[in-house]
């Protein structure tokens, strides 16, 4: 079974994050870059899934020259190849742009049986691309998968939602987004590392993908980002002296705001 | 603020961030807990030999990493910047394993190295005795020769990892004169170790000495020639050294990261402390102790790298490693104040950790006495 997993480079949510004055794209020197978290859990069920059911598996990733060392993160994971989609003229793109770009680097891997995604990136927080490159493919759509089991060429999930857990069931090809709960991440090992530069990347340009440069970047991109300001600091509390009564203002308080 | 590295290869780069995630998943978290209760953290050695952390000074060909000093101590001293229990278990395992690298035969390196670097194995190393600690040659520990065994009998002092290792790299008496080396399986019958030592820092780390009666070891599990074990030992001295100099920057960085990030936001008269002067200096001081030490024990990593002497170099890298180490954690409390003083912070920790790295792998007055020796010549 041959998987391919999108994955993205993001900035360390332990960084200071912020957007660049001129364009609110992410300011990318502002903070240290690494492979999304969630990305790596999809990166862990693939090798799972290839553990049992074989084939190979490769990673997509669309992302600035930088983003190599996400690719390689994966690739001393244990994932077997890499196609990196880097391009000047994908700076600012949106989800749609970028979904185009990822479906069309998908389509350069041969004989893809599922294509794996986390749910939702933690810098962007979009969560719809995996359904737009789905949606791009012309395959099902799978979310917010806490479980993932191949039989055959059906796959069964666990999607889960604040809602409930949902029990779906699709023919392959798909898509499936993971979240949190699917699985734990291993480290990679040493070998990993080392196995991971003599891997094959595949580094390719918009053009060979056959996309138009007007379809992406900041000019191609149905949405825009405008304006940006960071959330304002929780403002002070509000101070209850206790003279006796403490508790019963409290209380007071609660009620005040309907949260008792 | 982690340390700012130059290392040679980009495998080595994404080595060293591979450190750092494991450091601060698994090792820092607990560190300061399984201190307090004196805790060895054996499944942390388990995380670190997954991920093939526990060779990688060693030939690919056994399962090493095949990675230049520089690496591996830079290794080192990042896990013992989040906890040095486990930093000083991992020289220890990786000295243990030494003789045998070094000395074995080819058959005896193919029957025990692979498993000994894996990764799932915990070695130990056996030197000093009550009586024999920086004169080694004073040893009494006794092999006698019956049939196609050893019988040992004695007892070996502050070992690491006493107990719980799975392998013993021994030195033993095997004549009047001649000391000679063994691995000696953790489980074998007539090694125990006595109740752990109650050190002052290192709580996690179980030191203890070692019973040998009547241990008996096939005469095929001893590592070079009968005679040649302190030659042996000697020969892994200065190597040693320098994973002890290691931990000792990592420590002392930790102790650093944690005074600055206090200085920052502890405020008096108005204004963060780290503004005044007097902590100014106090701060620079304790960077420029950390940032020389580092620079001191990677020059002489890159003079064993290219094959050439460090034995003099490995010493003053434990010397100014070492002292570095205990200043810098001792101002370290002094920046925190009242606060470093108690145990709600980890300073009085590294402190109490700092002192242990001027006395063990050969004392501070033992490197002066090399490092004199030499200059005499």
């Amino acid at each position: 079974m041959n998987i391919v997993v999108l994955v993205k480079q993001v900035p360390d949510t332990y960084s200071e994050r912020k957007l660049a004055d001129a364009d609110h794209t992410l300011d990318r020197d502002s903070a240290d870059a690494v492979l999304d978290e969630i990305n790596e859990r999809a990166v862990e069920e693939a090798l799972q899934l290839q553990a049992t059911h074989g084939g190979e598996v490769t990673v997509v990733c669309v992302g600035p020259d930088r983003a190599t060392d996400a690719i390689r993160k994966a690739l001393s994971m244990g994932a077997d190849k890499a196609v990196h989609v880097s391009d000047a003229a994908l700076h600012g793109s949106d989800a749609i742009a970028t979904a185009k770009v990822l479906a069309k680097a998908v389509g350069t891997v041969e004989g893809v049986d599922l294509v794996l995604a986390g749910n939702e990136a933690t810098d962007g927080r979009v969560g719809a691309l995996p359904a737009m490159v789905a949606e791009l493919l012309g395959l099902p759509a799978l979310t917010h998968a806490r479980k993932v089991e191949v039989d055959g060429s059906t796959v069964k999930v666990e999607r889960e939602t604040d809602e409930g857990v949902f029990f779906l069931e699709a023919s392959l090809p798909a898509v499936i987004s993971v979240n949190e709960k699917i699985n734990e991440p291993r480290y990679p090992s040493f070998k990993g590392i080392m196995a991971a530069k003599k891997k094959p990347v595949s580094t390719l340009a918009i053009g060979d993908l056959g996309v138009d440069a007007g379809e992406v970047g900041l000019g191609g991109s149905w949405t825009q980002v405008t304006e940006a300001a960071p959330k304002p600091p929780r403002a002070a509390g509000q101070r209850v002296e206790d003279e006796g009564d403490g508790g019963v203002k409290v209380a007071e308080y609660l009620v005040g705001q309907k949260l008792i | 603020m982690p340390a700012e590295r130059m290392l040679p290869t980009t495998e080595a780069e994404d080595l060293l961030s591979l450190v750092r995630e494991i450091c601060q998943q698994e090792l820092a978290p607990h560190a300061s807990n399984w201190e307090a209760e004196s805790r060895f953290p054996r499944e942390a050695f388990r995380v670190l030999g997954k991920s093939g952390l526990l060779g990688l000074p060693y030939p690919e060909r056994w399962g090493g990493g095949e990675q230049p000093y520089e690496v591996y101590l830079q290794v080192l001293e990042e896990i013992a910047a989040s906890w040095l229990t486990v930093a000083e278990g991992m020289s220890v395992h990786v000295m243990s394993c030494y003789a045998l690298a070094t000395f074995g035969t080819e058959q005896q390196r193919e029957s025990w190295l692979p498993d000994m670097i894996g990764g799932e194995l915990l070695g130990a190393y056996a030197l000093s005795e009550p009586q024999a600690g920086s004169d080694p040659a004073g040893m009494t520990t006794r092999a006698v020769r019956e049939g196609e065994d050893y019988v040992v009998n004695g007892t070996k002092a502050w070992i690491t990892h006493a107990g719980v290792a799975d392998f013993y790299t021994m030195m033993t008496k095997t004549g009047e004169d001649e000391v000679s080396c063994l691995l000696v399986p953790g489980n074998s019958e007539g090694l125990s170790a006595a109740p752990r030592e109650r050190t002052m820092g290192l709580t996690s780390s179980p030191v203890a000495q070692l019973r040998l009666e009547g241990l008996r070891v096939p005469v095929g599990r001893r590592i070079g020639e009968e005679g040649s074990g302190l030659r042996i030992a000697l020969s892994a001295l200065d190597s040693g050294r320098l994973g002890i100099a290691a931990c000792a920057v990592g420590l002392a960085q930790a102790a650093l990261d944690e005074a600055v990030r206090y200085a920052k936001e502890r405020k008096q008269f108005g204004k963060p402390i780290i503004q005044f002067q007097g902590m100014e200096f106090l701060l620079a001081d304790m960077a420029a102790a950390v940032e020389s030490a580092r620079a001191t024990y990677l020059e002489a990593a890159r003079r064993r790298d290219r094959g050439l002497p460090f034995s003099r170099q490995a010493s003053i890298a434990k010397l100014v490693a070492t002292d570095a180490a205990m200043k810098v954690t001792t101002d370290a409390v002094q920046v925190l104040g009242g606060a470093g003083y108690t145990r709600d912070f980890p300073v009085e920790r590294y402190m109490r950790e700092a002192k242990v790295l001027q006395i063990f792998e050969g004392t501070n007055q033992i490197q002066r006495m090399v490092i004199a020796r030499q200059l005499a010549r």
